[in-house]
């Protein structure tokens, strides 16, 4: 499969990151080349194959914690990074629902 | 009762499917070991993982997970073996991650049904397509500052059960008795609390209008609406604007919607308006849940009676009617009470107090039966006072008033307010006596009008005031005058 | 008098033990060759302070004989590592003032075990890379250079310096991810040991997360002894992370020296490539000769789904990667850039504090996501991983290691491939396929080629075997001879 402008475009508003004209250009070619390198993949017969999603190994399974309050209240720890706080609180410039 | 909306040309049927996000009762979040109490100061409930920092781990909540199969054992639904926890990626200042936690293609439970108990003893089955484990989001918050929103990520992580419909429903009363029932079983498991007034429960509904027997028309999500009112009133204009829109030649485009309930109107999303892709895959993080079916067994052991089982029983232990034993089961402290009130009363009586007086009393002073003043047990024992002639039936409202005031038990009250019933003849026989001989004009008419009687009762009941025995009354008076 | 830095990790630990010198002379040396080797750019921050009051708590402990494992010995820590309040930036612009409140589980063991933080290593942005090209910080350089000293080589990455620390002898050893080749293929450019261990042996939590499917930290040293010894430190069933494993940790160190007599080395057929350099062939056989003299028996493999892994990987790993660095929206830690604009703030923030090669892969893995494009991207990728999975365990039911190169070829020049993604992408086909299948490799320095630069030969083992890996790459380092780095041009 090829990957066309739209495409750039559409993933890059996907993805958050604003692109100028030449970056869009650029990663045209990028995206193209990988996508259509990836593309052998289409020879591989999975037909009747399971997918992996992880490597570890599923004989250990999903391992649960018990339900006990062990964690949080340290409201300046998790805001200490923050780019703009204020009593408290993250700020983001206005959403409007 | 027709359900079709009328509109210029013609009768249409509304489709109604809801998405219920029902927080699961547990001290800590689904994936933390944060608290997940609510109404705790903004950002306190907060740790590293719920704030989405780098390189932070979700580890998963045993008894959620529970939870959630016992919710699903109480729909009658399929308990999946396997379910995979899948993120759904989007971008929104709430959403720390920058994707939920959700299940996608193999959610944890699968198909279910509920009975809906609509007007007139009518039931509806509602199917459930499936129940899911998720994450809820954080809060934001638009009005605390001209050009800033506040997040606040207490919620941020706490553990949720969406559960779809079929779109089963077609009227606004199915979807609010839908709601009603869901709400009621999970309050019997004990699984979510269903305070909508918390965010504890919450509905996206969808809904699409079509002509009777045509295909499903386009539909429109309305948002997180958060009480049963509300969602009455969002189906409506929802439905009406959509049959209005189509009827002028409009077409319905597939959006989500918020209810606004000031205007009593539904309104396009702004931020949802952008078209969303939200690029589910298997969380690497987790590994697939997997159960045993001793381990759904050993949860269905647990699950305690629900309540259209225990409404049977009320009917057959307690000889009510079904219609009576819905109403008491239809919530669960309800039948609490009435099963503690009623062990050593006269049941009927007790269900009659309780859907009459005491739901009228605290309807009065918006009150929930947990909050009563009177207690079952005093409930009870008043229901017996009445029951075995010590008080009448009208001194019991006074002795129930007290009661509302004071919770003080109801033996007391009559003891020490001389209440009793006075049912001995030669007392009760002087006094007739007595009115009689001073009305004689009333005692000629009666030959002509026996209703009058009524007025000598009324007599004897204020001479008493309102102890004396009724059935002795009427007797005495029957013996005295009309010979 | 020679500077203690030329002790490598146990003879650093044997002259404290033996009081030979002191905690604190072993740490002034390192912070002496830290500061005078920054030309090669290896660190991002020196943490000089913090290794010298360290040393007196662990000068402390030796005088009690309360010593720890690795009581008082400097390391080096990947910026991929979340240090309690030390600066932690993935090498990237998105998180160039972020100062962790929370320790990795895999530092926080090293610290408790006694060792001492020396600062914070340079690594290509987010590990993404395989050349130390693409960190915000610069290029670091590898301190080794061909045999006509002129052009600057990269060390490799995205571990690259983690890699180029060790190979100039900066810090005893250093910590490493390795999502596909990360600790490895730096290793075999730098001419020092490089071990991804089995998925799930080192606890993930607090490692800032590149694929978490494949995502797994580990030790890189001078040697294969100092290598056992650090890994011991690592490892540890996390609760924190699910995918930790519950197996016990053996003694590593102790695996070193054991026979592999009748022990059974495959040689993966695949891994044999067209054009591939007679250096790397003959190193290839070199090897199979020196397992063979220790008694080992050399059997032909194939791993018939060799080639897919590359590609493989390239939807995978991007995939998952897309996901992960969601979180950088420049609203709870890291760059932010302003706007009265949720979305535009999100653009710009993202498109300001990413790289291109960060860009590029979120990108990539945004695509194999999306709507219309998972079914033939990612499920097939996943499905893919089900087969090379498959291939190795079968393979392993008839060999205990596999031998092959670590890389296909030696170090490279600075800016030779960083226009072409693709050709960089390359430089790790002897390696993603271990990560995919979730198991343990070694690179041990094995020869070096006609310009003098190390090469490095790739063990491959069974999961949570590690130990035979230990024992088999302790035989590999004997038998090769393998003369390390003494020219510190950096310092002239």
């Amino acid at each position: 499969m090829s990957v066309d402008i739209d495409n750039v475009k559409k993933i890059a508003k996907l993805s958050k990151i604003s692109l100028s004209e030449n970056e869009i250009e650029k990663f045209l070619t990028d995206l193209n080349q990988i996508i259509g390198w990836v593309d052998q993949l289409t020879e591989v017969d999975t037909e009747k194959v399971a997918p992996t999603f992880s490597s570890f190994g599923a004989e250990e399974g999903i391992k649960k914690r018990s339900d006990v309050i062990s964690d949080g209240g340290y409201r300046e720890d998790v805001i200490s990074n923050a780019p703009k706080s204020e009593e408290g609180f993250f700020l983001v410039p206005k959403v409007i629902d | 009762m027709s359900n079709l909306v009328t509109g210029k040309t013609g009768d249409w049927e509304i489709v109604i499917g809801i998405e219920v996000h029902a927080q699961i009762i547990s001290q800590s979040k689904l994936f933390s070991g944060s608290s997940t109490s609510f109404g705790s100061e903004h950002n306190t409930q907060v740790s590293f993982v719920d704030a989405g920092m780098p390189g932070m781990l979700p580890v998963i909540n045993s008894i959620c997970v529970e939870q959630a199969v016992k919710t699903g054992l109480g729909l009658n639904a399929k308990i999946n073996k396997f379910s995979i926890f899948d993120r759904k990626n989007y971008f929104y200042p709430d959403l720390p991650q920058g994707y939920q936690i959700s299940q996608f293609e193999q959610p944890i439970v699968g198909e279910g049904k509920v009975v809906i108990d609509l007007e007139k003893g009518v039931e509806k089955e509602v199917r459930i397509e499936r129940l899911h484990l998720e994450q809820d989001a954080g809060k934001s918050m638009h009005d605390q500052h001209p050009s800033y929103s506040y997040v606040d990520l207490n919620r941020s992580g706490v553990a949720l059960m969406e559960i779809v419909s079929m779109p089963d429903m077609s009227s606004a009363e199915e979807a609010q008795a839908y709601i009603k029932k869901l709400r009621n079983i999970m309050k019997y498991l004990q699984t979510c609390d269903g305070n909508m007034e918390e965010g504890s429960l919450r509905a996206d509904i969808n809904v699409s209008v079509r002509k009777p027997g045509d295909e499903l028309g386009t539909r429109c999500e309305i948002k997180n609406v958060n009480s049963i009112k509300f969602i009455g009133q969002a189906i409506e204009y929802e439905a009406k604007r959509q049959v209005d829109l189509i009827e002028k030649g409009g077409v319905i485009k597939q959006q989500t919607r918020l209810f606004d309930p000031k205007k009593g109107q539904t309104r396009s999303m702004r931020s949802k308006e952008e078209a969303h892709d939200y690029r589910y895959f298997p969380d690497p993080d987790l590994l697939p849940l997997t159960f045993t079916d001793e381990f759904i067994e050993g949860i269905r052991k647990t699950l305690p009676e629900l309540p259209d089982i225990r409404r049977k029983r009320l009917v057959e232990d307690f000889d009510l009617s079904l219609y009576d034993a819905g109403i008491l089961v239809s919530d669960k402290e309800t039948a609490d009470f009435f099963e503690i009130a009623s062990k050593d009363s006269n049941s009927k009586l007790v269900c009659n107090w309780i859907i009459g007086e005491l739901f009228s009393t605290l309807n009065k002073n918006n009150k929930t039966i947990q909050e009563s003043p009177v207690t079952p047990e005093n409930l009870g024992k008043l229901i017996n006072l009445i029951d075995d002639g010590t008080i009448t039936g009208r001194i019991a409202k006074d002795v129930f008033e007290i009661m509302i005031e004071s919770g003080d038990n109801p033996v007391s009250i009559v003891d020490s307010n001389d209440m009793r019933q006075v049912s001995d003849e030669g007392e009760l026989e002087s006094i007739i006596e007595k009115i009689i001989q001073s009305n004689p004009d009333q005692v000629k008419s009666l030959e002509e009008k026996p209703n009058l009687m009524g007025w000598f009762v009324g007599q004897v009941m204020k001479e008493t005031q309102g102890k004396a025995n009724p059935k002795s009354v009427n007797e005495l008076l029957n013996k005295k005058l009309l010979k | 008098m020679t500077s203690l830095t030329e002790l490598c990790l146990y003879e650093a630990r044997d002259g404290l033990k033996n009081k030979s010198f002191s905690t604190k002379d072993l740490i002034l040396d390192h912070i002496d060759a830290m500061e005078s080797s920054r030309k090669l750019n290896a660190f991002i921050t020196e943490t000089p302070e913090i290794a010298l009051k360290s040393a007196d708590l662990s000068d402390e402990n030796y005088a009690n004989n309360t010593n720890r494992p690795l009581e008082g010995l400097p390391l080096g820590v990947k910026d991929m590592f979340c240090t309690k309040g030390i600066l932690t930036t993935a090498s990237s612009k998105m998180l160039s003032n972020f100062i962790p409140p929370y320790e990795s589980t895999v530092t926080d063991n090293l610290w408790n075990n006694g060792a001492i933080l020396l600062g914070k290593l340079n690594n290509d942005e987010f590990a993404m890379g395989s050349s130390n090209e693409t960190s915000f910080f610069g290029s670091v350089i590898n301190p080794w250079k061909k045999n006509d000293k002129q052009a600057e080589l990269v060390p490799g990455g995205s571990s690259g310096g983690s890699a180029a620390s060790v190979a100039a002898k900066v810090g005893v050893g250093s910590l490493g991810t390795d999502t596909g080749g990360s600790i490895r293929q730096p290793a075999s450019f730098t001419g020092t040991v490089g071990l991804k261990p089995t998925y799930g042996r080192c606890s993930r939590w607090g490692i800032i997360a590149f694929a978490s499917s494949l995502d797994q930290a580990g030790p890189i040293t001078r040697n294969v002894k100092d290598n056992a010894i650090l890994l011991n430190s690592m490892c540890s069933h996390d609760p924190k992370d699910t995918t930790s494993s519950l197996k016990v940790v053996p003694n590593f160190e102790s695996s070193l020296g054991k026979s592999i007599k009748g022990l059974k080395v495959g040689i993966p057929r695949e891994f044999f490539q067209d054009g591939m350099s007679d250096e790397i062939i003959k190193m290839w056989d070199n090897g199979k000769e020196w397992l063979k003299n220790a008694g080992a028996e050399i059997i032909e493999i194939s791993l018939p789904n060799t080639k897919y892994a590359l590609p493989c990987y390239y939807i995978i790993a991007p995939a998952e990667a897309s996901s992960n660095l969601a979180r950088y929206d420049g609203v709870r830690f890291g760059h932010s850039v302003n706007s009265n604009d949720i979305n535009e703030m999100y653009e710009l923030t993202r498109s300001d504090g990413f790289g291109d090669e960060v860009k590029r892969r979120i990108m990539i893995g945004t695509y194999v996501l999306s709507s219309g494009y998972y079914d033939a991207y990612y499920l097939k990728a996943q499905k893919v991983r089900s087969l090379i999975s498959k291939d190795y365990s079968e393979a392993f039911n008839k060999v205990d290691v596999m031998l092959t190169p670590s890389t296909p070829n030696s170090a490279f020049e600075l800016n030779e491939k960083c226009d072409d993604p693709l050709s960089m992408y390359l430089n790790d086909v002897f390696t993603v396929p271990i990560n995919i299948a979730g198991l343990p490799a070694i690179s041990i320095p094995s020869s070096k080629d006609k310009s003098g630069l190390p090469l490095g030969l790739q063990l491959i083992g069974k999961p949570f075997d590690e130990e035979t890996l230990y024992s088999f790459a302790n035989i590999i380092e004997e038998s090769s001879n393998f003369v390390s780095l003494d020219d510190k041009w950096w310092i002239k």
